[in-house]
């Protein structure tokens, strides 16, 4: 029996009731998609100033806030549980919302390339979004294009392919929900492995007469890790043998489980410390003239910008980092290649980068957050007064408490990587002491990165 | 195979959560300390500075002013293309400026640390990021900060060296060699 793991489904009956139900995803995606829709309009023809219109406010403060600070640390994938995005399409593969009507999806069966059977495409796509971030989290219009791009897109390959192709290997949300999920306090794994493997019909898998099988196509029964389950509890309407858990366990789990790194993760790990740094010097700091850069005031400066961007994100930081996982496989006489050492260790930069991430989240929700109410009111910047709040005057809210938040989650990044690091070695490592001398360089890299952050907030 | 080797047999299992103990508490000491206990750093004699301000479309200049923590601050801001506003974090200072005019606000920077300054009037698509920096010094809250990442990474790294991390169901033996 697993102590550090409580059936949340096992607890409380009626959860396991609601999310065996058809209805319960398909109703809360139709609710998300009516939100999506109505961001994707106000975007179009709403204000052009951003501080006024519903979708850079509903999606870039709220949204957002919602998604890294709650969601993910402590829910994982539930955002892709009620993701709106593939809905059309996955509803137009299956000629159905609700119940299950056709045995087979309607698709073009295409097989997806096996080059991009990884996260690379979601990294290239996550970079292009951040270098052209300026643009997209300041222009209504803007932001619009880029939601109704990701519906057209699921939609598209939705038709080509079976399944959720879009969410699997290419929305650049999914790659780093999926990554930062290995941290989630949840979990849906099976409750004896056994049962799967003597189960020869595999069910979820191929799905039944009622109901589908996995839609992000992973077998359940070889479930070790977060990255890859949308939490889209198909599975669990599958099961014929009621084996689905949904776990409630320690923070961090997954950051353990060996199997299943690659360096495409890692430098999924990478890009956003990277980003989140970045983010925070470019947007969070006094330079204008490196804001007109990002902001495309011409497109000479922009592309130094974009160079400098992509040369940090793409060689710096992971070069840096390579360095000290080298000097760590040394230190703790690993007999591992470098490769791996770089790859194994990059998994202590989850944690950091998710609590990175929540810091710099921080400084926007307190100060701008209030920019919700009035746009509650007059969604579009039209004039409306819908709720009565749309005079609602832009109220900073506590922002040194904001800082000092910061600072408190930017620590528990950094212990908790360090046990990572610490973690992880001993997987390789001969004893305890050399487990925790490769810890030491590992435990520099992050101090500075720790150093970093908080002299950018607070220095 | 593994050589597992017993770490904790006779007396020292009696100490060993004693010690522990010990460390954490000293650790959670050493983090109250760090944050409550006064440095030791005197603020110089209090002065009156004075700054001219510009704001721009999406930037104010100077973008980083610092005064030391008692001075009276004095600052004339202007806007040079669109109507822009001034917001201080931690103190509350406002003011709004049409271009072509000028405001001043006065204030005593009474509170060390960094505090944002950030434009309050919705004036283009940057408008949320245009920022400046008011440091008052001397910034204990940064030197707090610094000794707290300090404790904590050195605190979590000794923890580690003197009690090695188990993973759920493994024995509490010292894996010596895997070899």
């Amino acid at each position: 029996m697993n102590t550090t793991r409580i059936d949340l489904l096992t607890k409380i009956p009626l959860l396991k009731s609601i999310l065996k139900s058809r209805f319960f995803q398909p109703v809360l995606m139709l609710g998300t998609l009516f939100f999506f829709v109505f961001a994707i309009l106000t975007g179009f023809f709403g204000t052009p100033a951003g501080s006024k219109n519903f979708s850079i406010i509903y999606i870039w403060i709220v949204w957002w806030a919602v998604l890294i600070i709650v969601l993910v640390p402590f829910f994982g994938r539930l955002w892709c549980t009620v993701c709106p995005i593939p809905g059309p399409g996955e509803w137009l593969q299956r000629r159905g919302i609700i119940q299950k009507r056709y045995p087979k999806l309607m698709t073009l069966r295409r097989r997806w390339p096996r080059q991009l059977k990884n996260i690379w495409l979601q990294n290239v796509a996550f970079l292009g979004m951040a270098l052209f971030s300026a643009i997209i989290l300041t222009r209504p219009s803007v932001t619009a294009w880029v939601l109704f791009a990701f519906l057209i897109l699921g939609v598209v390959l939705s038709a080509i392919y079976d399944n959720r192709i879009f969410c699997r290997y290419v929305c650049p949300v999914g790659g780093f929900i999926g990554l930062y999920s290995l941290t989630a306090t949840v979990e849906l794994r099976v409750k004896d492995a056994q049962i799967c493997k003597d189960h020869s019909t595999k069910d979820c898998v191929i799905g039944t007469e009622n109901s589908y099988g996995c839609p992000w196509m992973v077998f359940p029964g070889n479930l070790e890790r977060n990255a890859y389950c949308g939490l889209c509890t198909e599975c669990l309407k599958t099961c014929p043998r009621d084996n689905i858990a949904l776990n409630l366990r320690p923070f961090g789990s997954d950051l353990l489980v060996a199997k299943g790194r690659s360096l495409d993760e890692a430098y999924k790990a990478f890009i956003m410390l990277a980003c989140a740094l970045m983010y925070s010097v470019v947007l969070l700091g006094p330079w204008g003239w490196l804001k007109g850069w990002a902001n495309m005031n011409s497109l000479g400066q922009w592309a130094i910008y974009a160079v400098g961007f992509l040369t940090i994100n793409l060689l710096i930081v992971p070069g840096l980092f390579w360095l000290t996982a080298q000097a760590a496989r040394l230190l703790a006489r690993l007999d591992i290649s470098p490769r791996q050492a770089f790859v194994d260790y990059a998994y202590t930069l989850v944690p950091m980068g998710l609590m990175g991430w929540i810091a710099f989240s921080f400084s926007f929700v307190f100060v701008n957050g209030s920019y919700a109410l009035p746009v509650l009111s007059d969604p579009f910047g039209w004039g409306w007064n819908l709720l009565g709040t749309k005079d609602f005057p832009w109220t900073p809210f506590l922002p040194q408490v904001a800082a000092a938040l910061q600072l408190i989650t930017l620590l528990i990044g950094l212990g908790f990587s360090i046990a990572i690091a610490y973690r992880i070695g001993r997987q390789h490592a001969g004893s305890d002491a050399l487990a925790w001398r490769g810890a030491l360089p590992i435990t520099a890299f992050l101090t500075g990165v720790t150093l970093l952050f908080t002299k950018l907030y607070l220095g | 195979m593994t050589d597992s080797v017993p770490k904790r047999s006779g007396l020292n299992s009696l100490f060993q959560p004693r010690a522990k103990g010990v460390l954490l508490v000293s650790l959670a000491l050493l983090i109250i300390a760090v944050v409550a206990v006064p440095w030791p750093l005197q603020p110089s004699a209090p002065t009156t500075r004075r700054f001219t301000m510009v704001s721009r479309q999406f930037e104010f200049e100077p973008n980083t002013i610092q005064v030391n923590q008692g001075d009276t601050v004095i600052i004339t801001l202007t806007a040079d293309d669109v109507v822009h506003g001034f917001f201080l974090d931690g103190y509350g200072v406002k003011m709004r400026v049409e271009p072509g005019q000028s405001q001043t606000v006065q204030f005593v920077a009474d509170k060390s640390g960094k505090f944002r300054y950030r434009c309050s009037v919705s004036c283009g698509t940057m408008h949320p990021f245009m920022l400046g920096e008011l440091v008052v010094g001397p910034n204990t809250t940064f030197g707090r900060a610094v000794a707290l990442i300090g404790v904590v990474a050195i605190g979590v790294t000794v923890y580690l060296w003197k009690f090695p991390l188990r993973e759920p169901g493994e024995s509490t033996t010292e894996v010596r060699s895997k070899k």
